[in-house]
């Protein structure tokens, strides 16, 4: 009886955690309800403020300002909001439609608007009407929205989860699946009580041997054991050796959180435009931080809702872009390069022995083969890890089984015609035209 | 039934009463152990905290956290740049042409850089470019990344900075103008247009100011020569292609004479087409890589070959000029037959210290109307004057000299009176040295100024009259460096920077049809403008008479400049340092050559010691009143009796590591810069200890190591067999071909690649560029003196010098055939002991030996760990990270070219060379692995090469072009010697070549079947 416990104990454990998981369930509607009631309230004053679309202005706004505007903040050119307040009408729709012509005709407005941004000149738009520029200045005049987060969070209080986790879930479910078992152990000895009580006595085994005896009597047995025991440690110490050195899995923190999730899952960026030396050279190449400006000029801040993606994994995207723009020396505000740089000091994450030659170019130019196949499902991963195993044996058995992409490369011609007649085979694997030696990967 | 038997240890033990015994029972050992004394006294012992338990702990827990410690990878960061420059691509080398000139070297040269870092020197091959690297020159590449060079300037023994050098030095020269008092700026040969312009410009500013130049290897009486017969202080430019005889007269011509570089011209003519190649005749006192190579060679010292060419003279010219009788009288009236019969198609070239010689050179090739003389594109690249030397070495003395700015020169350690030089240099107001080094002479004078390296710097060079060389850097200063133009510019109150000087000197003066970009590009101009040089009327005959009057004296002492160091720049450059002279094999050393008579004459002695390393005597060498002592000998076959030889370079002490501070300097004996001197020689106690890599001296007569004929059987015998026998082998009693009988079943070769090597033994002049490439190109790590004298040497590629024991070669054969029984007159016995000492003017030749890639290696088959295998493409592989270091390997090569890291040799501090150094290590190749301890490596032709040349054509969905492939080895090869290639693509030169019927394999009857293959020598006696 003493062994179990008390019950009451379990059932209080139970409660609790029932009471933690409807805790954040409840934290979840707050959320979904909150959003749809901030949403009228900022959806009243467009109405008033503007004769314009406003919804048909932020499609317009998307596609032709977007690259070099924002609504907040500086861009390539200044930030919009407000704009309809600050000129009249008339002023805007010449400006948009051609500015080159109302800075030359020496408009004073306009010629301290166009020396104020480095004399870039704004793009000349004469395809939107009237009635465009007025949808897109309506969509200006909105008033900045409330910050969405921000309204979810106050009232859930607490900030850490942040929503049910896997884990918690299988924890109630493993603390239900106890509870089951003492409640099945606590029923047997309740049972067994209203048996003895009842007078029913239980047929009494022999006494035997406890098994532990048992077991060390029988000489053969104990052999065996040993011996397997021996085997699967000798197994489980090769398999623990092998592993020294292999770095399968190997997910350092970087100095910059980069997710290749967003890159080149979400928007579909081609790998090689950012390591564009895997073309040519050995090296896969780190981009240099002039790569990552080629865009991040213009994106200085995330959506919303990739800001919110990025809570999950506990990642700021802003501060982190702010990084990039500290190392590479860009001042946001002044939309300049300050030449103030700091090399980023990236983790190295595949780390190729020194004995080990391997040349991207050689397989990813003239075998054509997919980075996923090595890196693996890059565009999946917030944090970059090492997929393959990167030990001989897997190199190797690549090498086996890959047939060579023989078509279009006149280098191959000649040879795959005289190899496919030596194996008779039209096929020729990595292996067959000498990827085995030694020495074409270790000198 | 025991036995009353007593056994007894000592007499003492059947004396009862004796002590000792009673001793001996009762204590083990006779003495005390002396425990104490190796464990520290006892007081201390026991106040230790530290008792034995804990110490094993602290043992075993140290090990198990290092074991631990060590199944943790490390982490290992990568930066990229910040901006990527555009034409960098992180893994692909970048090539930019530029052009080499230290005011001893020059050459016209791609620079292989790899991430910004130069890393390795290669041969600019486009039209107009003729100068190949030499072995230095493909040294240089280190000797940027030297960390010994200066760099900061300095001010009296201090740092200071730019601004204060300039502040004084520009004071300096405005009181100098100011009281009229005398400015000299002192350089080497700079041959460099737009320098010249500035400094014509500095001396308007500075009107007491004059320009020296001062070669430290002068060629002054050469220059004297050639200026009092055509006009001009230049060299005379030859073509060896264009000759049929070639008479050198104290000529090395293949090495540093006149600065080198006639080898490609040379080879050309020494590899029989249509059955004729030129006849090289050598008169030398030294063996030279020149005589090395002659068909034939008459020793005599520089007082006989004086008499030597005023005989030629008045033979050729037919002028009479009263000759005293010579020994070799019969010989040079022939030689002097041959070059008449040859008219034009003969050149005659001299290396003799003498204005007077000079001249005579000059008339003989004008009357022969030679082809290969060229008096009109001369050389540029010597210019110093002997005179203007001596006299500023007395101005200074006379406190004459107010400001003195000296530019890549170090007078201080390459004048023979140094301390007169150095004595002067106080008594300036104000001395400045722009050096790379805080050499002998920037250390002495008040301002020194670090250069950059040449790689480092803007310049343009014009070796040839009217072929302008661009130089341009290749990595941006390494050092708070300033090169002399740049000076020049701040001190003559210029804002402008060299290069735009330099650019703009060119586009108004030099260049026509051609982009300044397309200069730099091609790192070349040859401007179409020529010059004529008409001969004046020198007055020969005097010359001729005033030369005939030339002594021979006792002991004539030839000084000449090292395949290795030459003048002495790149003293701390571990490269050349461990570079075995192709003469002498020693490295690490200068020394005293002389011939085998002589020394046993003042009993000077070289042998091989129980260890296999060379040992020689010490002599000191006297001239005049100038001692040099502790010189070691070498006994050299070839030497000339009556004279000895030293090389200049060594001996430098200032700015170099510990290791490199070797030899004597000979500069001390350059009197009056004559490489000719009369000195007397004494034996001194004591021997020297050389780090020779070959003691075996002579072929022995295995005729099959290195084949010859002549070229008069070559011509006349069609069946190559005769000349060219393949080697037999008996099977059931019959003689059959060596190549034919195989152990084992071959493999199909025909498909893909297959990689051969052909040399050339008729074109390879022995002269190490290859050698140093292959340093260069695969890391080959230096191993210091006292390695190379254990034979531990790294060279992944060697060049075997043998001589003949008899007279020649043939002749050798010839007496080991006739080996007849153990003893007598023909016995092997004592034969082959006397075989193995060379003749005393024996026949030399070079054998450059790496990896043969034997298709059947013995290598391969015992190796128990299969590290090194074959390669369908014809290479034999070394997997270093697989090697477990058994040497079965380099036991079982029949041609010794494995090698074996017995150390570390990198960022370890008992090895001090460039790979422990983080500049040092710059220089790796990142294509090649660097080695470990305990693991064997050898050449790998260039696999990496190979490699990369496939990957380009695959990348680039092509076939590999015909000849695209190459070794570091094969591009070095400035005569063509080495040919690399696929010998599948039938339309390569190498396929070509190795269907020639002087083909051979070296150790052919071993039946290795090696793709490395030899070509017979021919030589035209």
């Amino acid at each position: 009886m003493k062994k179990v416990g008390n019950p009451n104990s379990i059932s209080r454990v139970l409660l609790f955690s029932l009471a933690f998981v409807l805790t954040f369930s409840i934290q979840i509607f707050a959320q979904e309800a909150a959003a749809p009631a901030a949403e009228p309230a900022a959806a009243a004053p467009v109405a008033a403020a503007a004769s314009g679309d406003a919804a048909a202005g932020k499609a317009l706004f998307n596609a032709q300002c977007a690259a070099c505007h924002k609504l907040d903040a500086k861009m390539t050119g200044p930030a919009l909001r407000g704009v309809g307040d600050k000129y009249e009408k008339e002023w805007l729709y010449k400006w948009i439609r051609n500015s080159a012509d109302l800075i030359k005709s020496g408009d004073e407005r306009a010629n301290k608007i166009f020396n104020e941004f480095n004399q870039s000149p704004m793009t000349a738009f004469p395809q939107l009407s009237n009635a465009d520029i007025d949808n897109i200045i309506a969509y200006t005049m909105e008033p900045i929205p409330a910050p969405v987060v921000d309204v979810a969070a106050v009232p859930g209080g607490k900030v850490e989860g942040g929503g049910i986790s896997n884990e918690v879930i299988l924890g109630a479910l493993a603390l239900v699946l106890a509870m089951l078992v003492v409640m099945l152990f606590l029923v047997n000895n309740v049972l067994s009580k209203i048996a003895k009580a009842n007078g029913i006595e239980a047929i009494q085994k022999e006494k035997s041997l406890p098994i532990w005896k048992a077991f060390a009597k029988n000489q053969f047995l104990v052999l065996v054991t040993v011996i397997f025991l021996l085997l699967s440690s000798a197994y489980f110490a090769y398999g623990w050796f092998m592993q020294i050195g292999v770095d399968q899995n190997y997910e350092p923190i970087q100095p910059i959180h980069y997710s290749h999730r967003i890159h080149a899952g979400d928007n579909g960026i081609d790998c090689k435009y950012c390591h564009s030396s895997a073309r040519e050279s050995k090296h896969s190449g780190i981009p240099s931080l002039n790569v990552c400006m080629n865009c991040h000029k213009n994106i200085s801040e995330v959506a919303e809702s990739t800001l919110a993606e990025g809570k999950e994994y506990g990642v700021d995207y802003n501060i982190e872009i702010q990084k990039l723009y500290d190392a590479v020396g860009w001042d946001k505000a002044n939309q300049k390069y300050t030449g103030k740089t700091q090399p980023v000091k990236w983790v190295r994450i595949h780390n190729l022995p020194d004995l080990v030659y391997f040349n991207h170019a050689q397989h990813v130019t003239v075998g054509g083969i997919e980075c996923q196949t090595c890196h693996g499902p890059v565009e999946e991963y917030e944090y970059q890890k090492q997929f393959a195993p990167l030990t001989m044996g897997w190199c190797i058995n690549c090498h086996r089984e890959t047939d060579v992409k023989l078509q279009d490369n006149d280098y191959y011609k000649k040879i795959h015609e005289e190899l496919s007649k030596k194996y008779g085979v039209d096929k020729l694997t990595a292996a067959q035209m000498g990827g085995l030696e030694c020495g074409k990967c270790h000198y | 039934m025991s036995s009353n038997k007593k056994y007894w240890k000592s007499v003492e033990e059947l004396n009862d009463k004796s002590s000792i015994v009673e001793t001996l029972r009762n204590n083990e050992f006779v003495e005390p152990i002396p425990t104490d004394e190796f464990l520290g006294d006892k007081d201390s012992l026991s106040n230790s905290s530290t008792s034995r338990r804990d110490f094993l702990k602290y043992v075993g827990f140290s090990t198990a956290a290092a074991s631990l410690a060590a199944c943790e990878g490390p982490v290992i960061k990568s930066i990229p740049y910040v901006v990527q420059p555009e034409q960098i691509i992180p893994g692909i080398a970048d090539y930019y042409a530029t052009t080499m000139f230290d005011g001893f070297d020059f050459a016209n040269i791609l620079v292989k850089t790899r991430e910004g870092r130069p890393i390795k020197i290669e041969n600019n091959t486009i039209e107009g470019a003729t100068f190949s690297a030499n072995a230095r020159v493909h040294a240089s590449v280190l000797s940027m990344y030297d960390n010994m060079r200066l760099k900061q300037p300095k001010m009296n023994q201090k740092d200071t900075s730019w601004s204060e050098v300039d502040a004084k030095v520009k004071a300096s020269l405005a009181d100098a103008k100011a009281t009229g008092s005398q400015v000299v700026l002192l350089t080497g040969t700079l041959a460099s247009p737009s320098t010249d312009k500035l400094i014509a410009e500095f001396i308007t500013n500075n009107p007491s100011a004059k320009h020296v130049i001062y070669d430290a290897v002068s060629s002054s009486e050469a220059l004297d020569a050639f200026e009092a017969v055509y006009g001009e202080r230049a060299l005379a430019e030859y073509d060896f292609s264009k000759a049929s005889t070639i008479v050198s007269v104290g000529a090395d011509f293949l090495g540093d004479w006149q600065g080198g570089g006639y080898d490609k011209g040379y080879a050309q003519g020494r590899v029989p087409k249509q059955g004729k190649m030129s006849k090289h005749i050598q008169l030398e006192a030294n063996m030279t890589l020149s005589g090395a190579a002659a068909d034939k060679r008459i020793p005599m010292s520089t007082a006989e070959q004086k008499l030597a060419l005023v005989k030629i003279f008045s033979l050729v010219t037919g002028s009479p000029v009263s000759v005293g009788k010579l020994a070799n009288d019969a010989e040079i009236t022939k030689i002097a037959e041959q070059l008449n019969q040859s008219g034009s198609k003969g050149v005659l070239v001299s290396g003799i210290d003498d204005k007077n010689a000079q001249m005579l050179v000059l008339a003989i090739n004008a009357k022969l109307n030679s082809e290969a003389f060229n008096p009109n594109q001369t050389r540029q690249i010597r210019k110093g004057s002997n005179q203007a030397v001596a006299q500023l070495v007395a101005d200074l003395n006379a406190g004459k000299v107010h400001t003195l700015i000296m530019g890549g020169v170090n007078p201080v350690y390459t004048l023979a009176d140094r301390k007169a030089f150095a004595d002067g240099l106080k008594k300036a107001k104000l001395s400045v040295a722009i050096s790379l080094k805080e050499d002998e002479t920037a250390s002495l004078t008040t301002i020194a100024a670090p250069a950059p390296h040449y790689l480092e710097s803007w310049g343009d060079v014009e070796i040839i009259k009217g072929t302008y060389g661009v130089t341009q850097p290749t990595i941006r200063p390494l050092f708070n460096s300033r090169q002399l133009q740049d000076n020049l510019l701040v001190w003559n109150g210029s804002d402008k920077t060299y290069y735009d000087y330099l650019k703009e000197t060119w586009s108004t003066g030099i260049l026509s049809g051609k982009t300044w970009n397309q200069a730099i590009h091609d790192g070349i101009f040859v401007s179409a403008t020529a010059s004529t040089n008409v001969a004046g009327n020198a007055d020969y005959s005097s010359a001729a008479s005033a030369l005939a009057q030339a002594k021979s004296s006792p002991f004539e002492l030839n000084l000449y400049t090292k395949t290795g160091m030459g003048d002495g720049q790149q003293a701390n450059n571990p490269w050349l340092q461990e570079f075995p002279d192709p003469i002498t094999r020693v490295s690490w050393d200068n020394y005293l050559t002389i011939s085998k008579a002589d020394a046993e004459k003042i009993g000077a002695q070289n042998e091989i010691v129980a260890n296999g390393g060379l040992n020689g005597s010490y002599v000191t060498v006297t001239v005049g009143n100038t001692k040099l002592e502790k010189v070691p000998v070498i006994i050299q076959p070839g030497q000339a009796k009556g004279t000895v030889g030293l090389a200049f370079g060594y001996g430098k002490k200032a700015a170099l590591k510990d290791a490199m501070q070797v030899g004597v300097n000979a500069y001390a004996l350059y009197k009056g810069f004559n490489a000719t001197q009369t000195v007397s020689i004494t034996l001194e106690d004591g021997e020297h200890e050389f780090a020779s890599v070959q003691s075996q001296k002579t072929l022995m007569g295995r005729g099959d190591i290195i084949k010859e004929t002549t070229l008069t059987i070559f011509n006349t015998e069609k069946d190559a067999k005769k000349w060219n026998p393949p080697p037999m082998v008996s099977i059931d009693h019959k003689p059959i071909e060596a190549t034919k009988v195989d152990l084992w079943d071959s493999f199909d070769r025909s498909v893909g690649h297959h990689f051969n090597l052909s040399i050339d033994l008729n074109s390879c002049t022995g002269c190490g560029a290859c050698v140093i490439a292959c340093h260069a190109e695969n890391n080959v790590p230096v191993v210091g003196k006292s390695e190379v004298r254990r034979s531990r040497d790294m060279h992944w590629l060697r060049i075997d010098r043998y001589y003949s024991s008899e007279d020649t070669f043939a002749e050798d054969v010839k007496r080991k055939e006739e080996f007849d029984g153990l003893f007598g007159e023909k016995g092997s016995l004592g034969g082959f002991g006397e075989m193995e000492s060379p003749a005393e003017n024996p026949q030399v030749v070079f054998q450059p030996v790496m990896c043969q890639h034997c298709n059947h290696a013995p290598c391969e088959t015992v190796c128990p760990v299969a590290a090194t295998s074959h390669s369908r493409q014809g290479q034999n592989h070394m997997a270093y990270n697989r090697c477990v270091g058994t040497r079965y390997c380099a036991n079982n090569c029949p041609y010794k070219v494995r090698r074996f890291n017995w150390f570390l040799y990198n960022k370890n501090n008992e090895f001090d060379f460039h790979m422990n150094d983080d500049l040092g290590r710059m220089v790796l190749n990142p294509d090649v692995n660097v080695r470990s301890r305990g693991v064997m490596e050898k050449c790998s032709m260039c696999i990496q090469m190979t490699q990369a040349t496939i990957l380009k054509a695959k990348k680039e969905g092509r076939p590999v072009s015909k000849d695209e492939f190459q070794t570091a080895c094969s591009n070095a090869c400035s005569t063509g010697a080495m040919v690399f290639g696929d010998v599948n693509d039938k339309e390569s030169e190498v396929a070509k070549l190795v269907e020639d019927d002087r083909m051979y394999h070296l150790l052919e009857h071993v039946g290795t079947k090696p793709n490395v293959f030899y070509h017979v020598k021919v030589r035209n006696t």
